[in-house]
């Protein structure tokens, strides 16, 4: 019934043709700029396969899937919806072709049910509507497809995994054929991401076409049938998943340039404590999830690293330790001392740093120039009324020399900056003060490989050299390769601490959804 | 790299003396409907500023309050917020230099009028406290408060001027008492040019200096491009809030000193005839530069003249002038949309 509905609309185009794929595009080219986000020569998806999409941050992934998905005009070439040339106008005209996109966040309204959700994204229904045609209709898909969700409770209410598969339902009753999914597993914890992928295997079993966005090697292994590499741009290569491995995916991906991993770790013996909690609860900002009862210490020396979903009080005890919010309960404290009312400014002068992800929203005003934000970070430049910015221009080139970072113009705008160059100009300010404790949020975020690995190895060699680091990452990899001891946060409460032996992604994974698997009431 | 800014700088002038005129034009079609003769109307005013002294020297004695009230605006706008109570401080920073002016009227100027200056400012800050203060509390928006507060202080120098300071020699026609001599602001010889002007000259000058050499105005810059950053950083966010907004109704207030002090001598139930709501529409439109600062004022001192002149030839009301400010601001914005969507 909804595969003649999805058919029935094609109806007004050119006859499809059978075995064609079901969306192809052919020599598309797209510049933004002076920058050419996509050449591509040739991208299919069959029906009945997933279809890997791998490569590094701003590889061009998403430039391509949202062309798919007619959010961008190609300046150059042609889309194939099953054999049959199209000129996708928008989002809306792709969804009439059948080609479906969730992206990372999701397009669900809080306050409505899901039936409400989903309905509200169906096509073609009457005015007034057979509830209950549409709830048998939209149950036996959802079973079909193994999804259990219940349909009446408001969608506020699900876990992220399970608004995932509500988007994903959503879509399919909405008449998609292909589905675009747009770095699915970002948000979920390791189980919901099991989940994830065997409802992808229904899809698949299906005929659905599936667009897997991902930077994520072992997914790729897990769950594509073929795999496109995006490197600068380009399709660099298209493999069969059973004829590939990950040294081969990787060598695509990078040109050979793999990415150093980071050294093991040698133990060290943590010095005094820089940051100390004791039981502390504060609640965030409006809408923010309220920490309750976290006990924790960071030494100098080590870095402890901090798990969890996003969403989880993550961004909360960043602020918290940086002293942008203040403690309702319990003791903070910073270098032995009392620091539960310490403003932002005094935890900066003590000698605390904050690199966050997005630096351009929270770290720096991008209206001014790199040189004034610099200047912005610490507050030793008085010359009498002014600012000494000789001193600050010297200072700024030296940090920039000292992290290795190519130095961009001082005048620029960091508007003007690419992310890479704002998360780098953020690090020069941040590392310049010689910090003694480093509040990392989702620092590499966004970041291209190289800028990342740069990062991480800063953050390494920081705590080597007897800093404090408290690092908050999605990124279990990451997370295991760098820290001394990782805590997993999960509804603002610490939900589990881990050693070395212990950072096993089933143990962690366990954690990060809650020691007993409890979620918010669905 | 000098003659592109130079040639940017030409073709930015002739974009806004387009704009200018296209307003003057759709204003003139405007007057032809109503029976009018627009193009006398503009000779006129033309003859009036350009021809006698008095229609020159008017035009500064209206660009003083105008770069005040803008300054009002434009000060609280770096750090990002909504300052549309100018009028309102204006009346306050009036009402309280009347208060210094009668009570010490006995002191000689050099300690009057600095007083009275001090007076006018703290008037014009106060009547920014409670609005600034429920914006960093987050209770109420400081656009709405300064807003409704424009309604208040008129009614305080109303209730001053019927009440406790009514002018015994004027029983027919309620205002202050004259003020002594030393409260009276230096005027120039035949005009109404009056030393007003300078206090805004030094306004406005100390604006550009603190915000773009000072650390002060770097934090501010900041505040105003992206408070989230700054308060990461460590900065005084709801500081600069507060204290921006207070020197922004502060200079408000300085206008509502300078205007009764020089130009009525005495205070009366209307100090200003819309200073403060013109004055945003100056703030407004020239952004943080303080030369468009001088150069919108002095459009907009002479679009006020055109309704003066307007009034006397013409016959048509004083208020018809607004038509004129409206076609302004709606061809400056079309412009402004337009240069955005061709980028």
């Amino acid at each position: 019934m909804i595969r003649a509905s999805a058919e029935s609309r094609n109806g007004g185009h050119a006859a499809a043709q059978p075995g064609a794929p079901l969306i192809a595009a052919r020599g598309i080219v797209k510049r933004f700029g002076e920058l050419l986000a996509n050449d591509i020569d040739a991208f299919e998806v069959r029906s009945g396969e997933v279809h890997a999409l791998l490569g590094e941050n701003g590889a061009g992934k998403t430039t391509l899937s949202k062309i798919l998905y007619g959010y961008y005009r190609p300046d150059a070439g042609e889309i194939l919806v099953r054999g049959v040339a199209v000129a996708m106008a928008s989002p809306a005209h792709a969804r009439a072709l059948g080609i479906g996109m969730v992206f990372q966040e999701f397009t669900l309204v809080p306050a409505l049910s899901v039936f409400e959700n989903i309905v509200l994204f169906m096509q073609g229904l009457p005015a007034i509507l057979d509830r209950r045609a549409l709830a048998a209709q939209i149950a036996s898909a959802a079973q079909r497809l193994g999804i259990a969700t219940p349909l009446q409770v408001p969608v506020r209410a699900l876990a992220v995994g399970e608004q995932q598969k509500v988007e994903i339902l959503k879509q399919v009753l909405g008449g998609a054929r292909v589905l675009i999914l747009d770095e699915p597993t970002k948000v979920l914890a390791p189980q919901e991401r099991s989940a994830l992928f065997a409802l992808i295997g229904e899809l698949r079993a299906e005929g659905y076409g599936v667009v897997f966005i991902t930077h994520k090697l072992n997914e790729v292994m897990e769950i594509a049938d073929r795999v496109s590499v995006m490197r600068k741009g380009r399709i660099a290569g298209v493999v069969e998943r059973a004829q590939t491995t990950e040294a081969g995916l990787m060598a695509l991906m990078f040109e050979g340039r793999a990415p150093q991993e980071v050294p093991p770790k040698t133990p060290r013996a943590p010095g005094p404590a820089a940051l100390e909690l004791r039981e502390v609860s504060a609640v965030g900002e409006a809408h923010a999830m309220a920490l309750s009862g976290i006990s924790l210490r960071v030494c100098a020396g080590e870095i402890v690293g901090v798990a969890g979903v996003t969403g989880s009080g993550q961004r909360e005890l960043g602020d918290l330790a940086m002293g942008k919010i203040r403690p309702s309960r319990g003791a903070k404290l910073l270098w032995g001392e009392d620091a539960g009312k310490w403003s932002t400014a005094r935890v900066r002068q003590a000698g605390a740093a904050f690199v966050p992800e997005n630096p351009i929203e929270i770290a720096c005003v991008g209206e001014l120039t790199v040189a004034e934000n610099f200047a912005l970070g610490a507050p030793r430049y008085r010359g009498g009324l002014g600012i000494d910015w000789a001193r600050v221009r010297s200072d700024a080139e030296a940090a920039f020399a000292h992290l290795g970072f190519p130095r961009p113009a001082l005048d620029a705008r960091v508007r003007t900056l690419s992310g890479g160059n704002v998360q780098r100009a953020v690090m020069a300010r941040e590392f310049s003060t010689g910090p003694r404790l480093i509040v990392a949020l989702y620092p590499t975020r966004g970041l291209d490989a190289q800028s990342a690995q740069a990062l991480r190895e800063k953050l390494a060699a920081s705590a080597a050299g007897g800093a404090a680091v408290l690092l908050m990452s999605e990124d279990l990899d990451e997370l295991f390769g760098l820290c001394d001891r990782l805590l997993v946060l999960h509804q603002g409460r610490i939900s589990g601490e881990f050693a070395p032996p212990g950072f096993t992604q089933e143990a962690v994974g366990a954690a990060m959804v809650g020691a007993a698997g409890v979620r918010r009431a669905a | 790299m000098r003659l592109d800014a130079a040639s940017m700088y030409v073709t930015a002038t002739a974009r806004s003396l387009v704009t200018g005129l296209l307003a003057f034009a759709a204003f003139g079609l405007v007057l032809l409907a109503a029976g009018k003769h627009p193009l006398a109307a503009y000779a006129d005013t033309a003859t009036f500023v350009l021809g006698s002294l008095e229609g020159f020297t008017e035009l500064f004695v209206r660009m003083g309050p105008l770069v005040m009230t803008a300054l009002a605006v434009a000060i609280p706008a770096r750090v990002g917020l909504f300052n549309i109570g100018g009028e309102g401080q204006l009346y306050m920073g009036a009402l309280c230099a009347t208060g210094t002016a009668l009570a010490l009227a006995a002191c000689p100027s050099w300690l009057l009028l600095p007083l009275m200056a001090a007076s006018g400012f703290a008037g014009g800050a106060a009547w920014t406290l409670l609005p600034a203060l429920f914006r960093v509390k987050r209770i109420a928006n400081e656009s709405i408060t300064t807003m409704l507060l424009n309604y208040v202080s008129p009614l305080l120098v109303g209730y001053m001027i019927f009440g406790p300071w009514r002018s015994p020699e004027s029983a027919s026609y309620p205002q202050s008492p004259q003020f002594a001599e030393g409260a009276r602001l230096a005027v120039l010889g035949g005009t109404r040019l009056h030393a007003g002007l300078l206090i805004a000259v030094a306004c406005l000058a100390m604006y550009t200096y603190v915000l773009h050499r000072t650390r002060w105005g770097l934090e501010m810059r900041a505040v105003g491009g992206n408070p989230d950053a700054a308060e990461h950083l460590g900065l005084q966010v709801r500081r600069y809030m507060i204290v921006c907004m207070a020197i922004g109704g502060g200079v408000a207030g300085l206008a509502g000193m300078a205007e009764v002090s020089a130009i009525q001598g005495r205070l009366v139930g209307e100090v200003s005839p819309g200073y403060g709501y013109v004055g945003f529409l100056v703030a407004w439109l020239a952004g943080p530069s303080a030369w468009r600062i001088v150069a919108m004022a002095f459009l907009f001192a002479f679009v006020s003249s055109v309704g003066d002149i307007l009034q006397i030839t013409q016959g048509v009301p004083f208020s018809v002038v607004n038509i004129l400010m409206s076609a302004i601001l709606f061809s400056v914005l079309c412009g402004g949309k337009l240069r955005t969507k061709r980028q």
